[in-house]
């Protein structure tokens, strides 16, 4: 199928600025889905809210457009009734680790088979250029005029601590290896989270002394490093990107199937007796 | 067939109903005095092949069961004071996307931690009002367990009807109370399935287009039509739109499906209403205190009745009305400073008849409260 087969043509124009990153993560995510071969009516896309989150409307899959945060939790609900659905969870930096950090935290340790990925701009975008828990020190934010004092979270260490089966990086300046890391964490039994640096050339652009969105993609360019790279240990700034981990762990809607069949005494699969 | 009779708690009274309602699935946080619900519930959900799930707190808990509800499931969540307070958020969501679910909320002495174990009606106007923005809800209570049973029921059916959430408004003494629960027998209530889209697989379908009646067909999230669910304003295929004409459209709808059927929805007990001098208006536990001093007083001849209460929300204006229209003196009694007093005193011809007896304190309202104020009324004296 050609993209466009995946998009809902109805809901554009969409409100996002030109040279915004998360629409190049969309873009990854078709393809991703595309190359899998999953049928769109097997789909469900959950998000909260920010410019991120309105990916949902935009795609012809089953879409959930939430509240602020929230997403993993509507997706938990939605996954645990549903086991045999792929869920995907878009969420911004903010919505996934601030005000959702501790949804977040508590799907990686449930393992539930769920996807989010967090389409990470170091800012609020949608409430115009607040800091988030990804702001580096020091970055200029319309709440952080003096430069930020907060120290950042790293994504991908928390989702690695918390229990995350599946935890990878990659940006937007790497769609096409996006692909891949997406296909591998859709298709992946557990909870995976994919942090994609992603570019907001209107807020943390502006703020911040990036001339362009192109500057902002030769900065995922030239800062970040495969793992384990060699210029990893010449440059220990350098942001590190790929697969982190990919292990298979006990998946919480497997076990759920397992507590019906002890509780009942009857033969489960998908959820179903 | 013998009579299946149980002594239970009235939080086992609302998982037997739930159970008898086609429960499928409940997501839930501890906290006293609504706990035993989820510890059943944790038990016997998986028996059916249903799903129980813990989660990190009440917000997520709400969320999840919208989801669930969502993809076709019958939906609760379980809490008390401060859990109720968390969940706000996600009620709202419920309320726009309008996805049936059932809320209970055990009511405790608040505001805050408050407290814990003691019994309150403080929050008829939270069970309102709670989340932000103008809104329609469903609230309903009950004051003892068979009662409690009929009226669980009642909330999965009525929120399926009018696809909404429906808030179970219970407080701790029914919650904790050990009485007699004659079980109903299959089919002796009435049980609402979900009405689901007779529109076919490959057609368009318009997850809010209401049909004739207000009502909504649903087609179950994840199935054979693929449409967006958005707690945005939207249009009749729930994409957003801040069009004024479609943004009225939806806020009318979204109030009158509620407020136009507010007699459908109306549920209350009578007792000795017809020539009641002095009527009292009470509900949840505090109507069994008023209970017993109308029984009591009409032993001695005097002229006492109960209207109680079971839909707090919408609010019954023309019931209350009607009924206390020839009664000399109106008394609302309940565990509260007049949340339900106010709501009377606006429905009635002539408010100053309106008189409150209430209990703050935490312990349980007693005939001498009600009969203290009585005596004022009468002219007795305090
Ligand atoms: C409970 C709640 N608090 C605050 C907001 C306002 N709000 C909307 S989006 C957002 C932050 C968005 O930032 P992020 O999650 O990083 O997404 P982005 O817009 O950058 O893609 C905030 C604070 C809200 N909608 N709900
Ligand atoms: S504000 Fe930033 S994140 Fe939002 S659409 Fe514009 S560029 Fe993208
Ligand atoms: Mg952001």
């Amino acid at each position: 199928m050609a993209v466009k087969d995946y998009i809902r043509e109805r809901f554009f124009p969409h409100i996002w600025c030109p040279g915004c990153g998360h629409g190049t993560i969309m873009g990854s995510m078709i393809r991703a889905i595309e190359n899998l071969g999953i049928k769109k009516s097997d789909i469900v896309v959950i998000s909260g809210i920010g410019c991120s989150s309105r990916i949902c409307g935009y795609l012809d899959f089953h879409t959930l457009h939430t509240i602020h945060g929230r997403a993993l939790a509507f997706a938990t609900g939605v996954k645990l009734s549903r086991p045999e659905l792929t869920v995907i969870v878009p969420m911004g930096d903010g919505d996934a680790f601030a005000i959702g950090g501790n949804h977040l935290i508590h799907s990686a340790r449930r393992n539930i088979d769920v996807t989010a990925i967090i389409m990470n701009n170091n800012i609020y975008g949608m409430t115009g250029g607040q800091y988030s828990p990804s702001t580096r020190y020091g970055d200029l934010a319309t709440t952080a005029p003096y430069g930020n004092i907060d120290q950042p979270f790293d994504f991908v260490k928390l989702a690695l601590g918390a229990g995350a089966s599946f935890v990878a990086r990659t940006t937007t300046y790497h769609a096409t290896s996006m692909i891949k890391i997406l296909e591998k964490a859709i298709t992946h039994k557990g909870f995976s989270v994919v942090d994609v640096l992603s570019q907001c050339p209107t807020y943390f652009g502006r703020k911040n002394k990036f001339a362009s969105p192109v500057d902002m993609l030769k900065y995922y360019k030239s800062q970040t490093t495969p793992i384990g790279s060699e210029a990893k240990e010449k440059n220990p700034d350098l942001i590190e990107r790929g697969i982190f981990a990919q292990e298979e762990r006990p998946e919480y809607c497997v076990e759920y199937d397992k507590i019906i069949e002890k509780a009942s005494q009857r033969k489960v699969t998908n959820g179903k007796v | 067939m013998k009579k299946d009779i149980r002594f239970v708690q009235g939080n086992e009274a609302v998982v037997e109903a739930a159970m008898y309602a086609d429960l499928d699935f409940f997501a839930g946080y501890p906290i006293t005095p609504s706990t035993e619900i989820a510890e059943l519930l944790a038990y016997r959900l998986p028996k059916k092949g249903g799903k129980f799930i813990q989660m990190e707190d009440e917000l997520s808990s709400m969320c999840t069961i919208i989801g669930a509800s969502l993809t076709g499931k019958k939906v609760m969540t379980a809490t008390s004071g401060p859990g109720f307070s968390l969940k706000q958020e996600a009620i709202g969501f419920a309320v726009m996307t309008e996805t049936p679910c059932v809320i209970v909320n055990v009511q405790r002495g608040g505001p805050s931690t408050g407290l814990p174990t003691s019994g309150s009606q403080g929050d008829v106007m939270q069970a309102r009002w709670g989340t932000h923005g103008e809104h329609a809800i469903i609230a309903l209570t009950a004051s003892n367990n068979q009662d409690v049973f009929a009226i669980t029921v009642d909330a999965f059916n009525l929120s399926e009807t009018f696809r909404t959430p429906v808030i179970l408004l219970l407080d701790e003494v029914v919650a904790h109370t050990r009485e007699r629960l004659i079980m109903p027998k299959p089919g002796e209530l009435n049980v609402v399935k979900r009405l689901r889209t007779s529109v076919p697989k490959g057609t368009d379908y318009h997850p809010y287009l209401p049909r004739e009646d207000g009502r909504l067909p649903m087609s179950d999230f994840g199935g054979v039509h693929r449409y967006n669910v958005t707690g945005l304003a939207h249009d009749m295929w729930g994409f957003p739109s801040n069009n004024p004409k479609i943004v009225y459209g939806l806020m009318r709808h979204l109030v009158d499906k509620i407020q136009g059927h507010t007699k459908e929805v109306t549920r209350i007990k009578e007792f000795f209403i017809d020539d009641a001098e002095y009527l009292l208006i009470s509900y949840g536990s505090s109507a069994r205190t008023a209970l017993h001093v109308v029984e009591n007083r009409r032993a001695r001849g005097e002229r006492l009745g109960l209207l109680e209460l079971q839909t707090l929300w919408p609010f019954p204006v023309d019931v209350v009305q009607e009924r206390c229209a020839s009664a000399n003196c109106v008394m609302v009694v309940e565990m509260n400073m007049g949340q339900i007093f106010y709501e009377v005193k606006k429905a009635v011809a002539d408010p100053q008849k309106v008189f409150l007896a209430n209990q703050i304190d935490g312990s349980f309202i007693t005939p001498t409260d009600i009969l203290n104020i009585l005596r004022i009324i009468q002219g007795k004296g305090a």
